[in-house]
């Protein structure tokens, strides 16, 4: 791999930029791997990443479906924060966007982490009390994050309205550290620096049935055929019932769709990330120019990448009344992808039923932000066969004992 | 817009006047029974990529709980049905069968 600099950029010039090579490897898949990973979205690739940096596992394969990056690491808006109420939650997340403050350098990859600051606005008494507490849990945690006045609030984001006649901004939870990334460059980046690493990513190969012996994985029937492996990782987010039932085993998740727009482009305006939870919409400002909006997931079982249109319509309500200046901007796109929603809305980082066979979903509405952590952690508990201190708490069988990470309530909507 | 008709009023009904209560048929387990009976009537799902069996509720207009059978994957509604019911009709899955022959049954 040739790596990115400001050298090479001088280099391929002179020769009109025809030299560059290709990001990544797209090879056909052999017929045994150390480990395979089902996935290739950021999860996927950041499991085979850290494999191979942090435990020299090489010998990987990454199979995907569709596209690698095509499912909700493309789908997604991008926020990166960890301030999170439970400890788990807390030191998971906030290793994660410890991580994505160097990925470029760690990756040669510009992942464009912009750490622009995200507030997450108090709206009613009873989510200034929830945020306060937030703050104050988070500062035991070393999560760096403060409970910002109305004042403040306006100075940070002039064009955010903090008199509004139903739900006054009453202050909000500020996370200076927390910002946005380039989600496909995140994809992009740990799929270059797999197939670095030698490891096979196999696009266009959906997984068709697991095989085991004597109850231990032994690989995986394929569109492409049957691949061998001593060890699997299932990291495909709205799919993950459907794998888990190849593999013999229950999930406690389900799929929605949740949906996220943007407008046209407009001058920069705004420099941080805003969350309205009452209210139901979140927003930041892309580079290009345009508003990045999301909202609520529908609530009901699909598998379809399209929610329901009045969601659309309730989150821009709801953010017209926040943002006055938005109410002409017309909106550009939209689109819809599948989440996985666990009972707690916290993560299963897992072994299963089966052996060998190990498991990362239920990221639920918040995946993105996780990315790097949550590869860290599974990489860890693929490479030793039992969670590290990440993932200790993230198992599945949590539910069953009754060890809930309650986020449910801890993060209000916007997950 | 996803339209349901409601059982009981003759209504149909947009999603914006209806609330989910996702999977339908749940068979309960309280005291008495085993942490897995109680686990996985807390919280496991069968979230099939197709033929669902769901809760709904016409919030908006009779206000009483219903069921329908729906197509996760195509978001086609087969049909709705009383809530006072521990299988979907027969006829319901006859039709479901007839439209639907790789599905596995009720």
């Amino acid at each position: 791999m040739k790596r990115y600099s400001a050298f090479a950029l001088a280099r391929e010039a002179l020769s009109n930029h025809m030299g560059w090579e290709r990001a990544w490897a797209s090879p056909a898949p052999r017929a045994q791997y150390d480990a395979i990973i089902i996935g290739a979205g950021g999860h996927g690739l950041a499991t085979a990443y850290y494999l191979g940096k942090n435990h020299g596992l090489t010998n990987v394969a990454i199979i995907e479906k569709g596209w690698l990056g095509g499912g909700n690491t493309g789908r997604n808006t991008t926020i990166i924060r960890s301030n999170y109420l439970q400890d788990s939650s807390a030191a998971i997340y906030e290793k994660a966007r410890s991580l994505y403050e160097t990925l470029s350098q760690d990756l040669n990859y510009n992942a464009m982490f912009s750490p622009r600051g995200v507030m997450m606005l108090a709206q009613t008494h009873h989510e200034v009390r929830g945020y306060l507490r937030t703050a104050h849990a988070n500062s035991l945690q070393g999560v760096v994050t403060e409970f910002i006045s109305p004042q403040k609030v306006k100075e940070l984001c002039p064009i955010l309205n903090i008199d509004g006649p139903r739900y006054p901004v009453l202050g909000a939870l500020w996370q200076a550290r927390g910002g946005t990334g380039r989600h496909d460059a995140v994809a992009w980046g740990y799929a270059r620096a797999c197939s670095a690493m030698g490891m096979d990513i196999v696009q266009n190969c959906e997984v068709k049935g697991v095989t085991s012996a004597n109850g231990v994985v032994t690989g995986v029937e394929t569109t492409k055929g049957y691949i061998g492996t001593k060890k699997l990782g299932i990291v495909v987010a709205g799919h993950s019932g459907q794998v888990a039932d190849m593999a013999g085993f229950r999930l406690p998740v389900e799929a929605v769709a949740l949906q996220a727009l943007v407008s046209e482009p407009i001058k920069p305006c705004m420099d941080v990330v805003v969350m309205a939870n009452t209210v139901h919409g979140y927003m930041s400002q892309s580079d290009k120019g345009e508003m990045v909006i999301g909202g609520g997931t529908d609530g009901f079982n699909n598998f379809t990448q399209r929610g329901s249109f009045h969601h659309i319509e309730e989150t821009l309500r709801a953010l017209i009344e926040t943002f006055p200046i938005i109410s002409r901007l017309k909106m550009l796109r939209q689109w819809g992808g599948i989440v996985d929603m666990t009972g707690d809305r916290s993560p299963i980082i897992s072994k299963t039923p089966l052996g060998n066979c190990f498991i990362n979903c239920g990221w639920g509405t918040g995946g993105f932000k996780a990315i790097p952590g949550s590869g860290w952690a599974m990489a860890d508990l693929m490479a030793k066969g039992e969670p590290g201190p990440l993932a200790a708490e993230f198992d599945m069988w949590r539910f069953k004992e009754g060890r809930f990470i309650d986020e449910s309530v801890a993060a209000g909507v916007a997950h | 817009m996803l339209t349901l008709e409601c059982p009981y009023c003759g209504v149909m009904a947009d999603e914006t006047e209806l609330s989910p209560g996702y999977e339908a048929h749940l068979k309960r387990f309280g005291p008495g029974s085993t942490d897995e009976q109680f686990e996985a009537y807390m919280f496991a799902r069968k979230n099939p990529k197709g033929v669902h069996f769901e809760r709904w509720r016409h919030a908006y207009g009779c206000g009483k709980w219903f069921l329908a059978a729906r197509d996760t994957a195509t978001l086609e509604v087969f049909g709705t049905y009383a809530a006072q019911s521990s299988a979907p009709p027969q006829a319901l899955q006859d039709k479901i069968k007839a439209k639907r022959p790789d599905w596995k049954g009720f």
